[in-house]
């Protein structure tokens, strides 16, 4: 039997106001153990919240982004259970009046666009943060718990996603997008490491062709994008063998260890809560004012996914997705239109660029595009010494193009003959075809010249010498 | 010599403007008093030997936060508690140079109606000390009519001040919902919780309220009041008092009662108010139920937070779940226990619907009911206890019955409509409350029509067996 995947994704995103949802405490990364905190967000007797307008903004703008309606009154809700990192005992979030619903994410393919169903955005405030004490770091063994809240209380907005995603490839792009889209909207860091952007997938199975919803399973635990579609793949593999041989899945929440690839994900039997959801008259609704929603809807630029659709009209898919997901179209273009080849821009730009981890606002586009133009030209070794100081102050690329690549055939021969002599293993397995060994030579050559030979030069000199 | 029993805050404002007396003096006065009558009426949980200030004294419920001093809620889950913050009617009392006495008793949680369920026992009836000063705010009551504060400041989720007030024979004012802040009291049900002054007369109960009302940016649920205007007036014309039947000859009212509020209303139309009857009948009907729904619901998910982790009380366990459910069993008297039972069951998943959702369509009905009436009225009256202040455990048993003593403050509340209790006269040597209730922010209504019947009926605020 055909099975058919059906996915849904839950996103947390930690907004970068300056202030807390619901208190004026300091909205920080960093700060010693419950330094941050005030009588709201430690729940002391009679402390109340009072909303983060600013918040409110950015979860509206995120809404607008994801071509969702806004609510003309939206509520918060209390989504009340016992924990040591919530110590009013409730949460406060939104349920059935969320600021943001219905609303889509096209995820650009090379196949096309897939659409990706919002079913709603809303604001909410994070949980403190618990920290169990013990050598393992894990809550098994733990003897004690320890609660920071610095992160209680802070921002949050969660994006729930229709059950649209068919594939772990495509729910991987459809999270860099996203997270693309909130960094560029400025609304949050969305570091996956830092915790500021974190998300939970929903998996099932059903056979191809059906519109049955199946029994689905929670993954938590996801650090990574790649993490994430590794772990998708293997639940999804995880289920369809379940149904073959005629069993069932259980409702479960699934712990993948991104360290142990191979190990069966840690179950958590989560208790059915009841969380007794109930507006909190603390809080008014919130009714935003259309001159607002129409305000922030004029700051949103092109979005993400429209200029990966653009771009891939010039490059490739690949190119084009790796560029602006990556954050680099802008420099991109900058460096196209100070006159370097878009393809050559863009190889350069996805590949050393990103290995050299410099901020492409710190770039003078200008002197990149002359480095990638002349980059056939000058010694790998410099170019590679030029793109790593590319983004320091003042950085100027003619020191660089002033070192010219050995392609002389005259100067290089020489040195060619002289490796092949000293490795005659080598050249005959090269000989007898063994034609990985081809980099090889040329690493040695290139060694030889201190890294200034044209290597497509050695390349087919190497060949024509070894006579293959 | 300073007449604690007998002086107004107003008159202590003005021997203190004369400098007839100072600051201290009065302090003292009021502690003298205190130590003298608070053995035998219980009226605080907590005396201040002295606080800063340069003005008058007041005493503050004990489910007001007040910074550095002890603030329980009446309930021992919060012993030893000591708030780190001001709550803003603290904060603004303290800025008008008013001085805290101490913190007065309270049913745990302001949950109940005669303080018989403060866990640290039963505040007395100034006029009878076997009976019960009426509850919540029995502390403050008992204060303020036994000569132990000049005023005070209470809070009123289903008639915790205006009951009081009625039982003890003074003035009390229950303000419109959203005009005085919630920040800092401790809360027993947020959408219906108002802090309001318990005073002497109308005109102290018209100034303190001036002190504590307007905009907080702490508590989103407030707004601008209209400015306060003292009362002068001794008439009432031009004024149109509805009585509603229900609320007139409800069962369960005591015959005294309604001799006493006939003869005000009387009193009312002798002072050129236009009186005709009216009706609230669903209001009437189904209040006491659906506060009985609202206020459980809000309070079982507000009480949450008393887990043993941060403040109060912690009883020992194993780990947090069992340290979290010994603290709350330990610490938590019968009515909390008993209303987070009822609040829970009313929000649980399938009920919701029935119950909680239920009653806030009621209550939206209730609110209707009472705009219909102010269309044609200025303001409405009615006993504000069915009886007089009942015995030390004639009801304790019996929570139901508790609950029936809270039918006639109960729907105004629902309908977040302010309601002031002034003295009407006595009932078997007993004082008797009337109630008059007000549209939204229509205070200085009250204001006018308190003061005026008050000067007409002439009571005596100081109880009898104290003169």
């Amino acid at each position: 039997m055909n099975w058919e995947p059906v996915i849904g994704l839950e996103i947390h995103v930690q907004l970068k106001t300056r202030t807390k949802m619901f208190c004026r405490c300091a909205n920080s990364f960093g700060g010693g153990p419950n330094t941050q905190t005030c009588p709201v967000c430690l729940a002391f007797p009679g402390a109340l919240p009072v909303a983060n307008k600013r918040a409110v903004e950015e979860c509206i703008k995120l809404g607008l982004a994801l071509e969702c309606e806004i609510a003309d009154r939206a509520v918060f809700h209390r989504k009340n259970y016992f924990y040591p990192d919530l110590p009013k005992a409730y949460q406060i979030s939104q349920y059935d009046e969320p600021l943001c619903s219905n609303g889509k994410l096209a995820v650009p393919t090379a196949d096309g666009e897939i659409v990706i169903g919002i079913t709603r955005a809303h604001l909410e405030e994070d949980a403190a943060k618990n920290v169990h004490v013990a050598a393992s770091g894990r809550l098994h063994g733990a003897t004690a718990t320890l609660v920071d809240f610095n992160r209680g209380g802070t921002p949050l907005v969660e994006i729930v996603t229709e059950p649209d995603l068919h594939d772990a490839d495509t729910a991987k792009r459809f999270l860099q997008l996203l997270r693309q889209t909130v960094v560029e909207l400025d609304l949050s860091d969305a570091e996956l490491e830092k915790g500021s952007m974190r998300f939970d997938v929903n998996v099932s199975v059903r056979p191809a062709g059906s519109n049955e919803l199946r029994t689905r399973t929670e993954l938590k635990n996801m650090n990574s994008f790649n993490f994430a579609a590794k772990g998708i793949e293997r639940e999804i593999a995880r289920q369809i063998r379940i149904y073959e041989e005629g069993g069932t899945v259980e409702q479960e929440t699934l712990h993948f260890d991104p360290t142990q690839e191979d190990s069966p994900p840690s179950r958590s039997k989560e208790e059915a809560q009841d969380y007794r959801y109930f507006p909190d008259p603390d809080l008014v609704p919130v009714h935003p004012p259309a001159e607002l929603v129409e305000k922030l809807q004029r700051e949103i630029g092109e979005l993400p996914g429209a200029r990966i659709k653009r771009i891939a009209d010039t490059l490739s898919f690949y190119d084009a997705d790796v560029l602006v997901t990556g954050g680099l179209d802008k420099l991109w273009s900058d460096v196209v239109a100070a006159g370097a080849d878009a393809k050559e821009a863009a190889n350069v730009l996805s590949n050393q660029f990103v290995a050299a981890g410099i901020a492409p606002d710190a770039v003078n586009a200008g002197e990149l595009a002359k480095l990638v133009a002349a980059r056939s030209e000058i010694p790998r070794a410099a170019f590679d010494e030029a793109l790593a100081k590319v983004g320091d102050a003042g950085f100027t690329a003619a020191p660089y193009l002033a070192q010219k690549v050995v392609a002389d055939t005259g100067e290089l021969d020489p040195i060619i003959d002289k490796i092949i002599e000293a490795n005659p293993g080598q050249a005959e397995q090269f000989r007898s075809g063994k034609d990985g060994l081809l980099g090889f030579f040329v690493g040695q050559v290139m060694k030889e010249t201190g890294g200034k030979a044209d290597p497509r030069v050695v390349n087919e000199r190497v060949r024509a010498k070894l006579g293959a | 010599m300073i007449d604690t029993l007998r002086l107004t805050a107003e008159a202590a404002n003005d021997l203190l403007t004369a400098g007839e007396v100072s600051s201290d003096e009065l302090f003292s006065a009021y502690l003298a008093a205190i130590g003298e009558r608070d053995p035998e009426l219980h009226a605080y949980l907590h005396v201040c030997d002295d606080s800063p200030g340069e003005g008058i004294p007041i005493a503050i419920k004990d489910v007001i936060g007040t910074k550095g001093v002890p603030t329980t809620a009446g309930s021992k889950i919060l012993e030893n508690y000591v708030p780190v913050f001001d709550s803003t009617v603290a904060a603004r009392c303290k800025a008008r140079g008013l001085r805290l006495l101490g913190k007065t008793n309270t049913d745990e949680f302001a949950m109940g109606s005669s303080t018989e369920n403060s866990a640290y026992g039963p505040s007395r009836n100034p006029w009878d000390p076997a009976r019960v000063p009426g509850g919540s705010g029995g502390g403050s009551a008992a204060a303020v009519s036994g000569g132990l504060a000049p005023w005070a400041l209470g809070s009123d989720t289903g008639g915790s001040i205006k009951q009081p007030a009625a039982l003890c024979g003074h003035v009390g004012l229950r303000p419109t919902y959203g005009t005085v802040s919630r920040y800092g009291v401790v809360a027993f049900a947020s959408s219906l919780d108002q802090v309001g002054p318990v005073a002497k007369n109308v005109r102290d109960c018209a100034f303190l309220y001036s002190v504590i009302a307007g905009r907080d940016e702490n508590d989103s649920t407030t707004v601008d009041v209209p400015a306060v205007e003292l009362p002068t007036l001794e008439d009432l014309k031009g004024l149109r008092i509805g009585v509603p039947k229900e609320m007139n000859e409800a069962e369960g009212i005591e015959p005294g009662v309604t001799a006493a509020v006939r003869a005000a209303i009387e009193l009312a139309e002798s002072l050129g108010a236009e009186v005709g009857e009216c009706s609230l009948p669903r209001s009437v009907e189904y209040g006491v139920a659906c506060y009985y729904l609202v206020a459980p619901a809000e309070a079982s998910s507000n009480l949450g937070r008393y887990d043993g982790a941060r403040y109060g009380l912690r009883s020992d366990g194993a780990d947090f779940r069992e340290m979290l459910m010994n603290t709350r069993h330990d610490g938590f008297g019968d009515e909390p226990k008993r209303r987070i039972m009822i609040g829970t069951y009313a929000l649980s998943s399938g009920y919701y619907d029935a119950y909680y959702g239920k009653a806030q369509r009621v209550r939206t009905m209730i609110r209707r009911e009472h705009a219909d009436v102010f269309e044609k009225f200025d303001l409405i009256v009615s006993p504000t206890s069915p009886t007089v202040a009942f015995k030390l455990g004639e009801k304790a048993g019996n929570p139901l019955a508790m609950y029936l003593n809270d039918l006639l403050t109960i729907p105004s509340c629902m309908a977040g409509l302010p309601g002031m209790n002034i003295p009407a006269g006595l009932s078997e040597g007993l004082p008797v409350g009337l109630q008059l209730i007000g549209p939204q922010f229509s205070e200085n209504t009250l204001f006018r029509a308190g003061h005026a019947l008050e000067q007409a009926i002439g009571f005596d605020i100081v109880p009898e067996r104290l003169r």
